[in-house]
């Protein structure tokens, strides 16, 4: 009986062909939005969580100011030079100690300008950083020791100011100092929270000191732990180093904040997931806009097929077999939606994850779950129209005009 | 499916006792039926005539076990159809009535043969058998080389017929026409009388038919006369 009530459905879906796929669009937009929505924003927090690890999961990321945000924010004390060298001298399981400073600053070259960010650092920040010299070279130990004027460029910075004129050998002017340029970066693209990685130069820190910022501070320092080493105990002894050496009273916030790269890939994913959870709720609306049309429609259905029903009822038709066949027409048409939905939902988010670069992850879950939903759908709103049907008086029903 | 009603049983296809059926209260009270006794035997081909509003077609309705009398009895085969509820009346329906109506009532964009299978899929028959039993009842009313058409492509002579076949697929006792001829010109309609009449003469189906003609009244073997709730004449 379920089975000749199933081919009788199909039958009535394919008999209204076009009436059915219009019904079924609303299910199947649905269905393609939460799918759509779903896989892309995994896509991304895989992203997110792979470009953080390509960072290095064993990199501590230090800086003045307390973490906490607001009103009572502490003065970002800056670091000092005996700091990293306490910091070097007294902790074990350091593969790389980088020691920064930056500015945002116009860099002028010739009659060309363009606002970037200039980076006083020293040899360890490129493996830290994991930046890497494309064309010429990276500083001399002399350069580094003295302070010699001298700048690598990203190639954003590059691009901009020079052009396709070979950029080695020239000399850019930031703020009141001439640098002479002896490198240019490979490129490595956007940063995982945004923003361009090769808008950048770098000088020598100390000449940043002496003649840019004008003082000895130090600014963000990157720590790198050796392989093996745990990241976290790394951590917690830099933590009571510093507060040690910057005077922090206990029980009061520290004035400078330890990043573990793990925890920021943790933030960062988690906030995705919570966008992508919204997102897809979102576009369960449209579901639920889509199991209204079914109603709808059944409705109409109902109504036009009256003499149909009252002869059924006639030929010995029990009303549960009419509220059967109507709630079954309805399940189908969802179903079928829904398959629908799911075809376009994967295709319109290969095709986006594709354009974003982002990963093709598929979750069966949230596929079966809206396959689920989209059958949910039809007897919920589907019930409705077939209790109509089974309640029609077979007199009145074959009499219908 | 348990059969409802004994079978072999000698009792009369319909019987009638002081049928009674009231719509609405006080006023607006409407009489259709006014204690109505009436006796149709196995095997009959009865015509019931009657204005409009006599009560014919409430008669029918309740004959056919899609309604109920308010007052008296009705037997069905011996079986007092008011104790019934409205399930077990389908399966009534189901196994021993077939239904012919004015307006043929087939469901459109389906093949003949698709409707004449319909009341065998309610009695749950497998697609083979169904197809055909199908078959047999369409070449029975001389259709079976439209059984692929669908209805809107017949004529209604032809559709009338399919109808006839639709009644006829599960060997009712009883087949209830309802002005079977009412929507034909005259040609067809002596053609679809003359297929009730040998479905009564050769299968011995009883027949009950509705008729405002009095020339279609003349194929049965009685004509039963209503007015105003009662009837008249054709019972003795």
């Amino acid at each position: 009986m379920i089975w000749s009530t199933l081919l009788m459905a199909l039958r009535e879906v394919k008999r209204n062909a076009l009436r059915s796929f219009l019904t079924m669009l609303g299910i199947m937009i649905g269905v393609g939005a939460v799918i759509a929505m779903v896989t892309i924003g995994e896509g991304a927090t895989q992203k997110v969580r792979n470009d953080v690890s390509a960072l290095g999961d064993n990199l501590l990321v230090i800086s003045p100011g307390a973490a906490r945000r607001g009103p009572e924010r502490t003065p970002a004390v800056p670091f000092e030079r005996q700091d990293i060298e306490a910091v070097e001298r007294e902790i074990g399981g350091i593969k790389g100690l980088a020691p920064t400073a930056q500015t945002s600053t116009t860099i002028v070259y010739g009659n060309q300008n363009w606002p970037s960010t200039v980076v006083g650092a020293e040899e360890a920040y490129f493996d830290v950083r994991g930046y890497k010299i494309e064309m010429g070279r990276s500083f001399s130990e002399t350069e580094i020791t003295a302070g010699t004027p001298v700048c690598v460029l990203g190639k954003t910075v590059r691009e901009n100011l020079f052009g396709q004129t070979p950029p080695m050998g020239q000399r850019v002017r930031i703020k009141q100092v001439s640098c002479l340029v002896i490198g240019v970066l490979a490129p490595k693209g956007q940063a995982a929270m945004g923003g361009d990685q090769d808008d950048v130069v770098l000088i020598p820190l100390k000449a940043f000191q002496r003649r840019i910022a004008g003082n000895h501070n130090i600014g963000t320092v990157y720590l790198q732990t050796e392989d093996g080493a745990t990241t976290a105990a790394v951590q917690a002894q830099v933590e009571d180093l510093l507060r040690e050496r910057r005077r922090v009273q206990p029980g009061a916030v520290d004035d400078f904040t330890v990043r573990n790269m793990q925890e920021i890939a943790e933030t960062m994913s988690s906030v995705t997931s919570s966008l992508t959870g919204l997102l897809g709720g979102i576009a369960a609306v449209s579901l639920l806009v889509g199991g209204i049309g079914i109603m709808n429609i059944m409705l109409v259905s109902v109504t036009e097929r009256t003499r149909e029903v009252g002869t059924r009822l006639a030929i010995g038709a029990l009303a549960s077999e009419v509220l059967l066949q109507f709630l079954v027409e309805a399940v189908v048409l969802a179903m079928l939606g829904g398959i629908l939905g799911i075809l376009f939902g994967l295709g319109m988010s290969y095709a986006a994850t594709r354009g974003l670069t982002l990963p093709f992850l598929v979750s069966p879950g949230v596929v079966f779950g809206a396959f689920a939903f989209s059958a949910a759908v039809g007897v919920i709103f589907g019930y409705l129209p077939a209790r109509k049907a089974a309640r029609l008086n077979p007199i009145e029903a074959l009499r219908h005009e | 499916m348990t059969n409802p009603a004994p079978a072999g049983a000698n009792w009369p296809a319909v019987e009638f006792r002081k049928v009674e059926k009231v719509y609405g209260e006080g006023e607006s009270e409407v009489r259709a039926l006014d204690g109505v006794d009436m006796r149709i035997e196995a095997g009959e081909f009865v015509s019931i005539m009657g204005s409009s509003g006599s009560g014919k077609s409430t008669s029918m309705n309740v004959i056919g076990c899609l309604d109920v009398p308010t007052g008296g009895s009705y037997l069905f085969r011996g079986v007092d159809v008011c104790k019934l509820d409205q399930d077990q009346r389908a399966l009534l329906r189901r196994h021993f009535i077939g239904f012919v109506f004015q307006g043929f009532n087939l469901l459109a964009r389906t093949t003949a043969l698709e409707n004449v299978e319909l009341p065998l899929i309610y009695r749950r028959v497998p697609a083979a058998e169904r197809h055909r039993r199908a078959l047999a009842s369409l070449e029975a009313v001389g259709l079976a080389n439209r059984a692929y058409h669908t209805s809107a492509k017949l004529s209604g002579g032809q559709q009338q017929r399919v109808a006839i076949a639709r009644a006829l697929v599960t060997d009712p006792s009883l087949l209830l026409a309802d002005e079977p001829t009412g929507n034909l010109d005259s040609a067809r309609k002596v053609e679809i009388m003359e297929l009730l009449r040998s479905l009564n003469k050769e299968r011995g189906i009883t027949v009950v038919m509705v008729t405002h003609e009095p020339d279609m009244a003349e194929y049965g073997s009685r004509t039963i006369v209503f007015r105003d709730g009662r009837i008249i004449s054709g019972m003795n």
